[in-house]
């Protein structure tokens, strides 16, 4: 038991390096030298965002899997599971908390999003709202098929994920995605220069790499730790649900209530984003109605306030 | 075509036909110099601007999130298009028996090669990872159509080569045995080499036949796919714009009107230039502007049903883009490419005046500049129109403008274009000699003699 949690916590770690900026790769080199307990402590910041003391001895990035290996399980997806994710548009009153979760996980620069919170309003008169945008990992993706060297592709358990270690940047997917859901590292990635020499992890795609295509991975590799995407788990309005369709439960990020996936998409009308093009996505919509929160228009701050 | 019967008349006019080819070979002057310095100084600003971007990342170009192509692709497409000439004139053309397109049909080869092979440069370029090419082949999907691109413009090229170099050979045999001291020595060696021996007798002649005709239909099945599957590079998608069931044809029949536009200013700049005023003559100009009009009609059939179908129906995303090029931002760049790349040179060259060499080598500058525009217009404003709208971004993701890198870039290209040109008409004569003297009634023997200087 111990031990997991030491490997979960060096996972963590491993992106959250450069997250937090606390941590250089140097670090680590250093630490894998030093085996016996030092009894020398460190701070670091977790990807929670919590300050923790921990003894030098105890850092061990070999724990972390070598780059093949990362890009063959994450190439396969994680065996049994079928990951869906249902947004509760009455509930959503922009808070942005799910945007800038996601930037801080993937490297992200202010103008790339992988999840991007929309002002919708779908005819002249119909009543406007916040429509949260992820990938929607659709079941046909349009992205995939064109795709020249296989750089993006489908997973077993449902995910579209990237290898930014093969996309040679030519950006047909970005041209197929009907939901525009794709963003490029038109420039060096946001603090490069911290990731610098970090093992790349797919299910993150981090570190991120100038040249080449990102997107909403569904924090895969949050996943594997059985975590939830951090867009999930940032939400403070309950607005997200994540969880496995063969098991048909989905559960709240923030309130962290389980209920069944089937019964919930039923009871609340829930629709796909533009099912017409047959994309067949993963990501389904609980219709803006009986709304917890007015439509404010652009963006309240509300956590400077 | 009447077969010169007096060997002495046979030899003067074949010495008349050879010297009036081979001028721009021999000649040596300043103005000439001048005209390489300053394609290699664009060709070197250009890819000093390529060195910039790799260096960079590709936001030094205006492409962002949205619009994630941009005049690279454009200019990509317009290559594409204007190399596909080569498969109407010296191939498809020349199956019909069409004979006045002899004499311009290696015009029409220059163009191919010079404007597909940039197509392949341009589209590296535009990689965000140049670097990573070899993975197409270490990767490569099958069910991309940017390996069907790739696939098809290598095979295009190589045809085009071929479909250059094999009616080449008689004629590098004739510059080799001919040309003597009036170029450089490694000159001479270059001919020598290339021209594999060739003696000209019947067999050779025949062997020759064969592989052109092979070649010429071979091409035909290349050359449509060449266009349709970059048409395809876009109508594969989803977007308002670029969702149209007619890409194929449309591209192919835009691709004709870019490319016969291309060969008549080649073949006007060569007729001043290089004095050749009695082999492309009046006559060719004349049906060179027929070809023009009915492959503008052809066009402007399918533009008719590219725009006035989807312009009826307004559908929500479709009738946005369309709304966008009829009255919106796009409007004078989509009207210019409509009226003077279309409607009035259709009009004026109904009419013989407008055929003759320079009125027609005018208008098809316009119908060149217009064939760009619209690949701009073909690219660009449908990535401005995404389904979903373009919020929490930056002000420069909601339109696109190239910068300077772009055009340095985009100047590069049209630059090396003209330089492959200017060198193919540098190193051989514009025009197959053996087969004009054979047009002209000289006996294929004559061409095989050397003469006694």
């Amino acid at each position: 038991m111990e031990k997991k949690t030491r490997r979960d916590f060096m996972k963590t770690l491993g992106v959250s390096i450069g997250a937090t900026g606390v941590l250089t790769s140097s670090l680590l080199s250093s630490c894998n030298r030093v085996e016996a307990v030092s009894g020398d402590k460190i701070k670091v910041l977790t990807a929670g965002g919590q300050l923790v003391e921990v003894d030098i001895s105890q850092l061990k990035p070999a724990e972390f899997p070598s780059l093949s290996e990362n890009q063959e399980r994450g190439r396969k997806g994680i065996p049994g599971k079928s990951w869906v994710m249902v947004i509760d548009l009455s509930k959503c009153r922009n808070a942005r908390e799910c945007m800038k979760a996601c930037q801080d996980h993937h490297q992200l620069r202010p103008e790339q999003h992988h999840i991007n919170v929309l002002q919708m309003q779908d005819a002249e008169h119909t009543a406007p709202y916040y429509m949260p945008k992820p990938c929607q990992h659709c079941d046909d993706p349009p992205c995939t098929k064109v795709c020249p060297v296989n750089a993006t592709f489908k997973r077993d358990d449902g995910i579209v994920l990237i290898d930014n270690e093969r996309c040679i940047g030519c950006r047909f997917c970005i041209a197929a995605c009907p939901y525009s859901a794709r963003v490029f590292n038109w420039f060096e990635p946001r603090d490069a220069e911290k990731y610098e020499g970090v093992t790349y992890n797919i299910e993150a795609n981090v570190p991120q790499k100038k040249g080449t295509i990102s997107k909403c991975l569904f924090s895969a590799d949050l996943l594997r730790e059985d975590k939830l995407p951090s867009c999930v788990s940032a939400c403070p309005n309950g607005v997200y649900w994540f969880g496995d369709r063969n098991e048909d439960a989905v559960t709240n990020g923030t309130t962290k209530e389980t209920v069944r996936f089937s019964e919930l998409i039923k009871d609340n009308a829930a629709y796909t984003l533009m099912e017409e093009l047959g994309t067949k996505p993963r990501v389904f919509y609980l219709p803006p109605k009986d709304r917890a929160f007015p439509f404010e228009g652009d963006a309240p701050d509300h956590h400077d306030a | 075509m009447n077969k010169i019967e007096s060997p002495e008349e046979s030899r003067k006019l074949l010495d008349k036909i050879f010297k009036d080819l081979t001028r721009s070979i021999v000649k040596k002057d300043e103005l000439t110099r001048f005209w390489f310095f300053i394609l290699l100084m664009f060709i070197g600003v250009g890819l000093w601007g390529w060195i910039i971007q790799v260096d960079r990342g590709l936001g030094v170009t205006g492409m962002r999130d949205y619009v994630s192509w941009g005049i690279y692709i454009a200019n990509f497409v317009f290559f594409v298009a204007v190399s596909l000439i080569g498969f109407l004139l010296s191939s498809a053309m020349h199956l019909l028996k069409i004979d006045w397109v002899k004499p311009v049909s290696r015009v029409a080869e220059q163009i191919a090669i010079a404007a597909v092979g940039l197509a392949g440069i341009i589209i590296v370029m535009d990689m965000g990872r140049p670097d990573r090419l070899l993975n197409v082949f270490l990767h490569g999907r099958f069910a991309s159509p940017i390996v069907w691109d790739l696939t098809v413009v290598t095979t295009y090229l190589t045809i085009s080569v071929l479909l250059f170099y094999i009616p080449l050979i008689p004629d590098l045999a004739l510059l080799r045995d001919r040309l003597g001291s009036q170029v450089p020595k490694w000159q001479l060696k270059v001919y020598s080499i290339l021209s594999l021996g060739w003696k000209g007798n019947p067999k050779q002649f025949k062997t020759v036949y064969h592989a052109m005709r092979v070649l010429m239909i071979l091409i035909i099945p290349v050359g449509l796919s060449i266009h349709t599957v970059t048409s395809w590079l876009f109508a594969s998608t989803l977007r308002a714009g670029w969702d149209s069931t007619i890409f194929g044809p449309y591209f192919v029949a835009g691709a004709f009107v870019a490319g016969t536009a291309a060969v008549i200013i080649v073949m006007y700049v060569y007729r001043v230039r290089h004095g050749l005023k009695d082999y492309f003559e009046d006559k060719h100009f004349n049906q060179m502007g027929k070809l023009l009009v009915f492959v503008s009609l052809l066009y402007l059939y399918f533009n008719v049903n590219e725009f006035l179908v989807p312009g009826y129906k307004m559908k929500l995303a479709e009738g946005i883009h369309l709304s966008n090029l009829f009255a919106g931002d796009y409007a004078p760049m989509f009207w210019f490419a409509q009226i003077f790349g279309l409607f009035i040179p259709i009009i004026l060259l109904l009419f013989k005046f407008f055929r003759k060499p320079l009125p027609i080598t005018i208008i098809s500058a316009f119908v060149l500049v217009s064939a760009w525009f619209k690949r701009y217009i073909i690219v660009i404003p449908t990535e401005e129109h995404p389904f979903l709208p373009i919020q929490n971004v930056p002000e420069n993701f909601h339109h696109y403008a190239p910068t300077s890198i772009e055009i340095m870039i985009m100047l590069f290209s049209f630059f090396a274009a003209i330089f492959i040109i200017s060198v193919l008409s540098k190193l051989f004569p514009v025009i197959t000699i053996w087969e004009y003297a054979e047009e002209k009634g000289i006996d294929k023997k004559y061409l095989s003699e050397t003469p006694k200087n």
